[in-house]
């Protein structure tokens, strides 16, 4: 299962704690994980990333095992601490705005 | 909020009609009698009575969905307050005077709109966006009580074409966020949707889902471009006569009307005049119309806060005529009309498209009870000194109680009712976030 800790107002939009588990199948990417994640909680769908070029939301990012993740290739391997389920998968919403 | 680049030499310093003669352009309707035989004219009389009649049980019905012998004194009014942090549920008997507040829903994020259902009132559509996490749509069917998220996939029909920006390229339509939910008049799970970058959707199955209606954005939408506030599609209006027709408005493009349910539509924008903000004035397309309205018994006649310039239609939108007459100042975002008096309206002046604030630091509303030239400040319970916030687009209501309630919020987070057509108001609350949208209902 695959760790996810939700910004605040994502949790509540999908009525969750602060962290949500997923099953994902083959090797976990950020794509395949948000995948995992949109079905699991649909009222999510567009809120991290583009309903149809599913590319990630300006403002949002990923973060895992201290090192930022939102520019790695959809498609690259989540690191193995992760896939295990020691670290969580942070999406954080950008600090902005000033 | 929406002004172009192009700024009129009047944006500072001093308003752009004062000192200049009060325009007596509004259209009065020729004496029947003048066509018609004694006979012909009193049937046609007693039509008007029987219609006009009609229309205002139907108000009431609609709105409230309750039937046409409702007592005011069983009525409730429910306040729908869409802010920049969320959204707020002020509650009050038929008197309004005192206030029952609820919220914030959606604690954080944008409320553009949230208006409920003229069919089920209990069914409310709330528009909630983020810079950061874009656009949800929610829906409650126990008057605001909970909610549970709806559709938000928004994907422009066909090629998706391109528009005029801001520096004259052309740019393709880009989805960011819904502007306005308008509920059928007829059916509860059917909504539309004004959004940004301009165009019209429309769910059918409670929001679950949406459609564009993409023949809006062929009426010349190559040259529609944005406002400051972005290319939005802020106003829907519903015709309860004849169901084939609705009304839209664009900023910065202008009017619109469909007469087959959506399938085409044409600019209405004729006689409107916008020498500061476009290169051709008379443009069929390009104009920054802000806000229409109208009375439900009267689909021919729209009013329209433009930029500048308050603007009357007695056809349908073929031909619009200004009545800003004695307006300290003809820029502004609302125009209502009253629930029960169609010639009488209410708009709320602002100094000039650069300083979005009252003229003089005065929150005044303005009401003309003769359709528009001849205005009256509306002042008392309203502050006359150093107020300088806003009021945008969507913020102002009214409701369908005999004696009709005014409601309007502004950018301070002040929202007024006055429970006696404008005469005398009060803050409902004073703190609330910037207020985006006022919307109300009238219960049983």
């Amino acid at each position: 299962m695959i760790r996810i800790l939700l910004p605040v107002h994502l949790r509540s939009l999908a009525g969750t704690g602060r962290e949500v588990q997923v099953a994902v199948e083959g090797t976990p990417s950020i794509r395949s994980t948000l995948d995992a994640l949109e079905s699991q909680y649909p009222m999510l769908r567009g809120t991290l990333r583009d309903q149809v070029s599913k590319e990630r939301r300006p403002f949002i990012r990923f973060f895992a095992c201290g090192q930022d993740l939102s520019h790695e290739p959809p498609d690259a391997p989540l690191p193995l601490p992760v896939v295990k389920g020691e670290e969580p998968l942070r999406v954080v919403g950008a600090m902005a705005g000033g | 909020m929406n002004f172009k680049l192009k700024q009129s030499p009047f944006a500072s310093g001093f308003y752009k009609k004062s000192g200049r003669p009060r325009r007596q352009n509004h259209r009065h309707p020729r004496c029947p009698a003048e066509a018609e035989n004694s006979h012909q004219f009193i049937l046609r009389v007693i039509k008007i009575i029987l219609d006009y009649k009609d229309d205002n049980r139907y108000i009431s019905s609609n709105q409230a969905g309750s039937t046409p012998e409702r007592s005011d004194e069983m009525s409730n009014v429910r306040v729908l307050v869409g802010t920049r942090k969320g959204a707020f549920i002020l509650t009050s008997d038929s008197q309004r005077k005192d206030w029952q507040v609820s919220g914030p829903h959606f604690a954080g994020w944008e409320i553009y709109h949230i208006k409920g259902s003229p069919v089920n009132p209990e069914r409310i559509y709330a528009s909630q966006s983020s810079g950061w996490f874009g656009q949800v749509i929610q829906v409650s069917d126990d008057g605001g009580r909970s909610w549970n998220p709806a559709g938000n996939s928004f994907l422009y029909e066909g090629e998706t074409g391109t528009h005029q920006f801001f520096d004259g390229t052309q740019v393709p339509w880009e989805f960011k966020r819904v502007w306005h939910l308008e509920p059928s008049l007829t059916d509860a799970e059917t909504v539309f949707a004004g959004v940004e970058d301009a165009a019209l959707f429309r769910s059918t199955d409670g929001g679950r889902s949406w459609q564009e209606l993409p023949g809006l954005r062929q009426a010349k939408g190559a040259l529609w471009q944005p406002g400051a506030g972005g290319m939005c599609l802020h106003t829907i209006l519903l015709d309860r006569h004849n169901p084939d027709r609705m009304y839209v408005a664009i900023s910065a493009a202008g009017a619109f009307r469909t007469t087959d349910g959506g399938l085409t539509w044409q600019p209405i924008n004729r006689g409107l005049l916008s020498p500061f903000e476009l290169p051709d004035p008379t443009a069929e397309v390009g104009h920054c119309v802000h806000n229409l309205a109208m009375h439900p018994s009267r689909p021919e006649v729209l009013f329209m806060q433009k930029h500048w310039d308050v603007m009357r239609s007695d056809d349908a939108g073929d031909s619009w005529h200004e009545v800003s007459g004695n307006l300290p100042s003809d820029f502004g975002f609302p125009v209502s009309v009253h629930a029960h008096e169609p010639e009488t309206i209410y708009v709320v002046p602002i100094k000039s498209d650069s300083e979005h604030y009252p003229p003089e630091g005065k929150l005044r509303v303005y009401r003309s009870r003769n359709g528009g030239g001849d205005w009256q400040a509306l002042t008392d319970g309203l502050p006359q000194s150093d107020c300088y916030v806003n009021v945008l687009r969507d913020a102002m209501a009214v409701d369908t109680l005999d004696s009709c309630g005014i409601y309007f919020g502004t950018t301070g987070g002040q929202v007024y009712v006055s429970a006696d057509s404008g005469d005398h108001w009060q803050a409902i609350v004073h703190d609330l976030p910037s207020v985006l949208s006022v919307e109300v209902q009238t219960l049983p």
